[in-house]
């Protein structure tokens, strides 16, 4: 039986925190938790979570969990995960929580070699799309147009100028055991692919998209509207890898319209008609070659 | 106990297989390579039951050392020179989360400019992570410091990650005959890991966490404490191995004729054989001249510095290392003893070995003779002082 909301785990395991109002990546954090269950052992880098979550004596994770070095996720996720199956012991499960910078940029390369040895491990990258923790920097997975503290929006520049790094056909590309892209905006979606993970294996890639109101500049009570959207207009896309194959889960019958989603967030507010037309089209290619090489269910 | 003529990294790899290591985690460099390969295939040969991790950096490395002491996993790793460098973000991570890892260091020069021969600026650049760091002066030693290394690291009062170094080349890569203990006997020695300081799934706990101003104080506080208190493990961990393999080592340092010694060199690593046998020939002219070998420089020997120091005319501290504007970092720490112990003796630093330069024992007959002059200088073997 597949994992609803009245199917769910009641238990909670991440609680107490301080994250920001709306926030998209604790929501993430505490439904995959809840479909994991208490044999969870996470890892999380130096990132959102585990600033608002590991502030001694205040400790926010029911599970086993520790901070990694900021590059460090996977490889101290392996460690954890070949210590406790060296002292012969094997019913848990090995997570790791990174942004969208801590898996795409300082991260990638010890993920990297975690893909490229197939740990048994679940790698989880929340993506709201900047440094958010450290206070709005661009990062590789900041979409094209975004304005951050890092690419600020002026005469010149408007913002950021090059499009978001595909960290799921990356990790695909490595010959992974299982990878899917995944929205908090369809939560169903997002907690049987963690649950379908979990029994996989070898190495998983979950890219689970995780709006930041403070950083994207929305109301903290839209957050799941904007995790909608943006697979409703086609700017992000819900899909797994597994077995040599691209499967899409969802394919919108007809996609809402890109400058409604844009201009509804600040950090596209500078942002032209020519430059929406650029992210328009840079979609539309984006979808052919889907139609080309995905399989559609 | 068998012997068998090992190189001083084969020596290491056959210590550490004795200490049964769970996880293994290592990226090769130059001169570290043979100790890992050795340990490969002690685990293909089911002579080493661990898990090998062939990780894509020395960062991931320790990295994952980290990860499985975390779960309570006795790890291992090995490194060198940039590859030290390169983790070094991981090196002060293991010791504020008082993760007792071992990890071999081959001693060797830093870049720039490249170079891959053995001196020790790569270790004693990185003296202030919080590790325990033992220095080794033959294929021996460090065969009996990878198994001791455990001991101490996990000890209840230490809990702290422990780097064994070897010389590049000179120890690495130089072969002796080396006496192997049985298994059986190492494991008289060397008890599983058994800590409270772990994930465990039947208590989860929330570990490496952020502390802020007010607490943070009282962790670095406890962490000092806990490498102070290697001391007393260390005595404790020697006095045991002694007892079960019949060889004593001698704690943080070694004296060798330095007890009753007028001029003393003080130094570390494999360069103490030579100046020992120099300590000789001025012995059998009536001189009266000696060694104090650091063994440790964390914890610092203050008081095995000030003891052999108090009756000296004058001490030379001859070290493979400079902190560029300023002086030896050897030098420093012994001079720091020697103000706290209020002995105002004359102490020079004699830097030499950088990039594997060999050291002669002309030049250590040079340094004596300049100890006798009884001043405090700082000078490069073979080029002089360092003033403009």
């Amino acid at each position: 039986m597949s994992l609803t909301g009245k199917t769910l785990n009641e238990e909670e395991f991440f609680y107490g925190h301080k994250a920001c109002a709306g926030c998209g990546g604790s929501l993430a954090v505490r439904i995959a938790l809840k479909v994991l269950g208490e044999r969870a052992v996470a890892v999380l880098p130096a990132g959102c979570m585990s600033a608002v979550a590991f502030n001694f004596p205040q400790l926010c994770f029911g599970n086993n969990a520790m901070i990694s070095t900021f590059a460090g996720t996977a490889s101290m996720l392996t460690g954890v995960e070949a210590g406790l199956r060296a002292q012969g012991i094997n019913d848990f499960q090995a997570v790791g929580f990174a942004g969208d910078g801590g898996t795409a940029d300082i991260g990638i390369q010890a993920l990297s070699g975690a893909i490229d040895r197939n740990d048994n491990i679940l790698y989880i990258c929340y993506d709201n799309e900047a440094y958010m923790n450290t206070g709005i920097q661009k990062s590789s997975l900041t979409p094209f147009g975004a304005k951050t503290t890092t690419t600020p929006a002026g005469e010149n520049i408007r913002g950021n100028l090059r499009p978001k790094k595909n960290m799921f056909e990356i990790t695909a590309a490595h010959g992974i055991a299982y990878a899917a892209t995944a929205s908090i905006g369809f939560l169903n979606d997002f907690m049987n692919k963690v649950e379908k993970a979990s029994k996989i294996k070898g190495t998983k890639y979950i890219h689970v998209i995780a709006p930041c109101p403070t950083g994207w500049g929305t109301a903290t009570d839209e957050t799941i509207d904007f995790a909608k959207e943006i697979v409703d207009c086609g700017l992000w896309y819900l899909a797994e890898y597994e077995n040599d194959e691209f499967i899409l889960n969802y394919k919108p019958t007809e996609f809402t319209d890109v400058e409604t989603y844009l201009r509804k967030q600040s950090r596209f507010a500078q942002l032209t008609d020519e430059d929406i037309q650029v992210v328009r089209e840079s979609r539309d290619k984006k979808w052919e070659r889907i139609q080309k090489n995905y399989k559609v269910k | 106990m068998a012997k068998e003529f090992l190189s001083g990294n084969e020596a290491f790899a056959y210590g550490i297989r004795l200490a049964r290591p769970q996880v293994i985690s290592a990226y090769p460099i130059t001169p570290q390579t043979i100790v890992v390969e050795k340990l490969s295939e002690m685990v293909e040969d089911s002579s080493l039951q661990a898990e090998f991790i062939h990780v894509e950096s020395e960062h991931s490395a320790l990295s994952c050392a980290i990860g499985a002491s975390a779960v309570g996993a006795r790890a291992f790793t090995a490194t060198s020179s940039q590859g030290l460098l390169y983790m070094a973000e991981c090196l002060t991570y293991a010791a504020g989360g008082r993760f007792p890892i071992v990890m071999m260091n081959a001693n060797r020069s830093t870049a720039l400019p490249w170079n891959i021969y053995g001196d020790q600026r790569d270790s004693l650049s990185l003296l202030d992570c919080g590790w325990i760091q033992a220095y080794a002066e033959n294929a021996q030693e460090s065969l009996d410091l990878a198994l001791m290394s455990y001991y101490i690291a996990e000890h209840k009062k230490v809990s702290t990650p422990f780097m064994a170094n070897l010389d590049g080349f000179v120890l690495t890569h130089t072969y002796e005959v080396v006496e192997v203990p049985e298994a059986k006997q190492a494991d008289l020695f060397l008890k599983p890991y058994v800590t409270e300081n772990k994930l465990d799934l039947s208590y989860p706990k929330n570990l490496a966490f952020s502390v802020g101003p007010d607490h943070n104080t009282a962790f670095k506080f406890k962490e000092h404490l806990g490498i102070l208190r290697a001391k007393e493990a260390i005595d404790e961990a020697e006095h045991k191995f002694n007892e079960i393999f019949g060889r004593q080592y001698t704690g943080l340092t070694e004296s060798y004729h330095a007890d009753d010694a007028d001029y003393i060199i003080i130094t570390l690593g494999s360069i103490a054989g030579l100046v020992r046998e120099t300590v000789d020939k001025y012995r059998e002219k009536g001189e009266k001249v000696g060694l104090l070998r650091i063994r440790y420089m964390r914890p610092f020997p203050n008081e095995e510095i000030a003891a052999v120091a108090r009756n000296a005319k004058a001490i030379g501290i001859l070290e493979k290392d400079i902190s560029f504007g300023n002086e030896g970092t050897v030098y420093t720490n012994v001079n720091s003893a020697l103000q706290k112990a209020g002995l105002s003796i004359p102490s020079s630093n004699f830097i030499g070995g950088l990039g594997g330069r060999n050291i002669s024992e002309h030049e250590i007959e040079s340094i004596f003779e300049e100890l006798k002059n009884e001043k405090s200088t700082v000078s490069f073997l073979g080029i002089g002082g360092g003033e403009e």
